[in-house]
Formats: structure tokens, C-alpha cells, sequence
């Protein structure tokens, strides 16, 4: 008896501190989750129901909101203005910052330090702290108003850090396979293109989705240089829907969730990319 | 020193070959940085020298700046309580995040740690709200904060307790910024997690083991080995909490405004207000200079003093 008590107890007092693990990350599963939950449930619901019952389950679910809001003209618009500004900005991040962390990384020149150290201001100077004198330059320009100046800005401000990551990248590459690629008669540029690139592709996929998640969400830039309704982002369109519909919370619930449903699809897809621009870029400050 | 070797052979290659190979390099290094100067002196530098000139004028964004009132701004800055005001809940809010937000996260990386079963689940789930757009983590807490129990989840909880009632959280002075704070955390957390993760696992299993080996408890395992291995991920993340914080905008934007009465006020609320609200741009420019300032400052000095950065090396 005493014997098997003992033991009990011990496993016990070795499997305490896991049961707490377990139960404080579940508490932290909880709290990240339930917000999120709640507002896909209010969206389910009729605008009676979001005020009398706000707490319960959504039955029987009441997909008119969703409905209501996939038939507004103006959803389908901001969907196509983030998606184009997106692709666009991250087409010319990954193609700019190869180009530059290529050189920074394979290639030497007088002055070279000083000018990684001019391309790395910008993780210095964030797009919120500078955006009234961007948005000046971009007015000067005649860019207010057009996509071109939201992609042009949010490529710009994206730059450094993706120059950081890939410059890092390109160096662990050996450089014996250059040496390799040179005798065989390759240039800089059919070095950089056949043999670099290709080698880099995780690098490149953290890269782009890196700024494809900083473009998507981006609401500062498309605020202050857009006031055309066709031109909204999702975000911009979002806040301007939420201030317009402030009562009726169950439509705003359902047009935050479907805001929300390209990002987490892409977030269930491109996880480990997206972790992995991001620890890459956080850990080479 | 493979560089190096490399770098030599190069040149030998290069004086061989003569000049028509080293014409050649040079003019891939033009063409290839070519595309990132263009951007970077259009959009970042010539932007940010035209707003210190901007900064010397009253302006209100119409036809060119001509009320040349020299430093005038710069001193209605420094004066204005308002924004000395976001200031000090800029401050408030990193105090707030490196006293609480990261070490919590750091909790959480060192409770998920190397094998805990069901890592990639917990990982996925708390990094989730990073992903979020700040309008939407905004909107959604906007709802949850509602002063009404019947509406707002949060009072709905609380009311539940003995003894405590219902708030307005973002509606009363002394509550909205600690609201904003938890859902800053709410949004961040996770991704400080994720950072304090790597670098645990970047901890070599061999010290671990040989610590072990020497008979080290679990709790002086975190306190003498991880923690201190981890100092260097600390300090990113630290260096990145007090940026960040620099940074929140869309979030408080669309919670509070700002309000009420200024309380939840930042630096970049402050700004936007001047420059795109009432449209006092040369004020605005006066603004965004100090703010600048303020970030060049603090990140020349973490960067030489506290955290050398790897790209620097």
C-alpha cells in the first residue's frame, strides 16, 4: 500500500510542473482564440440576435450578413486593390532587394560599407514615422490617388530589412561554387541568376512572404494617399466600413471576418515561411 | 578569410583578364544597386530633407511655403503638453511591454521549449494574431471592450467576479492606455515568443546535457544556462518592443483616436492629427522630424552600446 502511495505521488510531483505547462498555455490558447471566435459567431448571427444574445452559439446561423456583404460591389474592389498592391510590392521587393544584397554580398567595391550602411536606414526610419514627408514627395509626384503610389511607397520602406535577410542568405552559399561558376565561363549575372536564385529559394519565399503580410495589412500608407472609394484597400475599406455601419455590428462582424479570411488562409499555408522571414529579419538587427 | 583568398584570386583572375572583365563588374554593381538607390533617395532620403525644410514654415499645404517662422515649431513642440503628453504614454507603453509583454513571452517560449508535444499547435496559434491587421485586432477589441455587459465580452467576464463592476475601459482616462496595452500585447506577444523560441533552440543540446550531467535543477537550467544564452535574442527583442512601440498607429486610431480628452494620445496619433486632419503640415513636418530624431537617436545608441548589430560585423 505505502509503497504504491509513494509512487503515485511521485509521479504526480513529476508530472505537476507539465499539467501547469499545459494548463497555462491552454489558458493563453483561450484568450488568443476566443476574440477571434466570437466575432466569426456574431457575424452568424441577425443584428437582433448580435444585441440580445451576443454570447451564445450562432444558431440557427444566419449566413445573411456574409451575404449581404459578398454582394456589395465595393468589397470585391478593395479585395482586388490589396491583392494587386500586394503582388506588385512584393514582385519588386524580392527582385530590388536580390539585386542589391547580391552585390553587397558577392562583390567588392570602395565604399561598400558605407553604402550597406546607407540601404539600412530604413529599419531605422518606419513608414509611420515618416509618412507625412513621403506623403508630400508622393503628392509632388501626382501619385496621390493611384496604386502605383501605395506599391511604390510600401516597396521603398520594405527594402532594408529584406536586403538584410537575403544579404546573410547569399553569403552562407559557398563560395567555392562560385569560384566553380567563374572557371566555367559564367558572369556576375549568369551567376546571380542560374545558380544564386535558384539555391536561395527559402530565403526568397521568407522574403516575399514577409512583405506580402506588411503589404496586406498595411493601413497607414493606403489611408493617407487614397480618398477615392475605388481605389480602398481592405483595411482602408474596412475602417471606413466600420465607421459608416457603426450600429450594426453583426454586418461589421462579418465584413472584419471575411477581411480576415485571405490572411489566415495564407498564414495555414505559408506558416513556416512567414516565421521564418520574420525570426531571420528580427535576429539580424 | 575565404573571403579573402577569394577576393585575392579575383583579382589575379581580373588583372589577366584585363579591364574588359573589370568593366564588366562594375557595371553590374552600377545596374544592380541601381533600382534600390533610385527608391531609397526618392521615397526615404530627399522626402526626409524636404520635411526639415518644410518644419521652418507655417504651412498649410497649399501653394509653397512662405511664412518662414524659423524654429518656431520645434519650440511650439517641446511646450505643447499634449505632446509631451504622448511622449510619456509612448514611454508608458514600452515600460509596460518590457516589464510585462516580454517576459511573458518568454515564459510561454520556455513552457513550449524544445519538445513539448503539441508545439507546432501552440506556436501556430499564439503567432496568429500577428497576422491580423492592426484594423481588424482593432475593430474585433472594440467590440470586446464595450462598456455595456450585455455587449462587451470583457465586462460581461468581469461582472461575473464579486465585486467588480462593469467599465467603460477605453471610454475612462485612467484605464484606455492599460486597454490598449493589453491589446498590444494580445497582438504581439506571440511574435516575441516566436523569437525567444529560435534562439532557444539555436542553445546547443550539448550544454544542456552536460549541465544536466552536473545535477542543475529546472529552474537553475532557465536562470543560469537558457536565460543567459538567450541575452542576445533578449536584446533584439527588446530593441524591437521599443521601435514597435513607435510605431502603433492603425490600432489606437481606430479604438480611440487618441481620446478620450488625449489620454490615449501617441506620438504618431499626434502627428497624424496635425498633418492629415488639420492639415498644418508645416507643424506636422516639425513633428515627424522629432520623431525622427527620436528613433535615429535611440537606435545609434542601442545599437553601439547594448546590441551591436550582425549585419554591422
Amino acid at each position: 500500500m505505502s509503497v504504491n502511495y509513494s509512487y503515485r505521488s511521485r509521479t504526480l510531483k513529476k508530472n505537476l510542473p507539465r499539467i501547469f505547462q499545459y494548463f497555462v498555455l491552454s489558458l493563453g490558447v483561450l484568450i488568443i482564440i476566443v476574440p477571434i471566435v466570437m466575432i466569426i459567431f456574431g457575424a452568424l448571427k441577425t443584428r437582433g440576435e448580435f444585441m440580445t444574445r451576443p454570447y451564445t452559439l450562432p444558431i440557427p446561423l444566419n449566413w445573411e450578413n456574409y451575404a449581404k456583404v459578398l454582394r456589395m460591389p465595393v468589397f470585391w474592389s478593395m479585395l482586388r486593390n490589396s491583392l494587386l498592391i500586394m503582388l506588385a510590392t512584393t514582385i519588386g521587393v524580392v527582385l530590388i532587394s536580390s539585386l542589391t544584397a547580391f552585390v553587397f554580398s558577392r562583390m567588392k567595391f570602395p565604399g561598400q560599407n558605407l553604402l550597406f550602411n546607407f540601404f539600412t536606414l530604413g529599419l531605422m526610419f518606419p513608414v509611420t514615422i515618416a509618412i507625412l514627408p513621403v506623403y508630400l514627395i508622393v503628392r509632388q509626384i501626382g501619385l496621390t490617388n493611384n496604386l502605383w503610389g501605395v506599391i511604390l511607397v510600401q516597396t521603398s520602406f520594405q527594402l532594408s530589412i529584406c536586403i538584410v535577410i537575403l544579404r546573410s542568405f547569399f553569403k552562407s552559399v559557398p563560395y567555392e561554387l562560385q569560384d566553380a561558376a567563374y572557371i566555367d565561363g559564367c558572369n556576375a549575372f549568369s551567376f546571380f541568376w542560374r545558380i544564386l536564385l535558384p539555391l536561395s529559394r527559402p530565403a526568397l519565399a521568407a522574403v516575399a512572404s514577409l512583405t506580402m503580410v506588411a503589404s496586406w495589412n498595411d493601413l497607414l500608407v493606403p489611408l493617407v494617399l487614397i480618398d477615392k472609394e475605388k481605389l480602398w484597400t481592405l483595411p482602408l475599406g474596412t475602417m471606413q466600413f466600420q465607421g459608416q455601419y457603426g450600429m450594426d455590428l453583426a454586418l461589421i462582424a462579418a465584413f472584419v471576418t471575411l477581411s480576415a479570411v485571405p490572411a489566415i488562409i495564407f498564414y495555414i499555408f505559408a506558416e513556416r515561411q512567414i516565421i521564418s522571414g520574420l525570426t531571420a529579419g528580427a535576429l539580424k538587427y | 578569410m575565404k573571403k579573402n583568398s577569394f577576393n585575392q584570386d579575383v583579382q589575379t583572375l581580373a588583372q589577366k583578364t584585363g579591364s574588359a572583365q573589370r568593366l564588366q563588374d562594375r557595371m553590374t554593381i552600377v545596374l544592380f544597386l541601381l533600382p534600390a538607390l533610385v527608391f531609397f533617395s526618392i521615397f526615404l532620403v530627399y522626402p526626409v530633407f524636404r520635411s526639415v525644410y518644410y518644419s521652418l514654415f507655417s504651412w498649410k499645404g497649399f501653394g509653397p511655403a512662405v511664412d518662414f517662422i524659423g524654429l518656431n515649431n520645434f519650440k511650439r513642440i517641446l511646450t505643447d503638453w499634449i505632446f509631451l503628453k504622448a511622449v510619456g504614454h509612448g514611454m508608458l507603453i514600452v515600460v509596460l511591454s518590457l516589464s510585462i509583454q516580454l517576459p511573458l513571452s518568454l515564459a510561454l517560449a520556455l513552457m513550449v521549449g524544445r519538445n513539448l508535444r503539441g508545439r507546432a499547435f501552440f506556436r501556430t496559434i499564439f503567432f496568429m494574431p500577428y497576422v491580423l491587421s492592426e484594423v481588424i485586432t482593432g475593430i474585433m477589441w472594440l467590440i470586446l471592450f464595450n462598456p455595456d455587459p450585455k455587449r462587451g465580452f470583457i465586462n460581461a467576464i468581469l461582472t461575473l467576479i464579486p465585486g467588480l463592476k462593469a467599465q467603460p475601459w477605453l471610454g475612462d482616462i485612467s484605464t484606455v492606455l492599460l486597454a490598449i496595452f493589453v491589446v498590444l500585447t494580445w497582438k504581439f506577444f506571440g511574435f516575441h515568443m516566436l523569437l525567444y523560441i529560435a534562439g532557444l533552440q539555436n542553445i546547443p543540446l550539448e550544454i544542456e546535457e552536460a549541465a544536466l550531467i552536473d545535477g542543475v535543477s529546472k529552474r537553475q537550467m532557465i536562470t543560469y544556462i537558457k536565460i543567459p544564452l538567450l541575452g542576445s535574442t533578449i536584446r533584439t527583442s527588446v530593441y524591437l518592443s521599443v521601435l514597435g512601440s513607435l510605431q502603433v498607429f492603425a490600432l489606437v486610431w481606430i479604438m480611440t483616436k487618441g481620446g478620450p480628452v488625449n489620454a490615449s494620445e501617441l506620438m504618431s496619433t499626434y502627428m497624424y492629427r496635425f498633418s492629415f486632419v488639420r492639415f498644418e503640415l508645416g507643424y506636422g513636418s516639425a513633428v515627424a522630424i522629432m520623431m525622427l530624431l527620436i528613433s535615429l537617436v535611440f537606435s545609434l545608441a542601442y545599437l553601439r552600446l547594448v546590441r551591436p548589430a550582425d549585419y554591422l560585423s
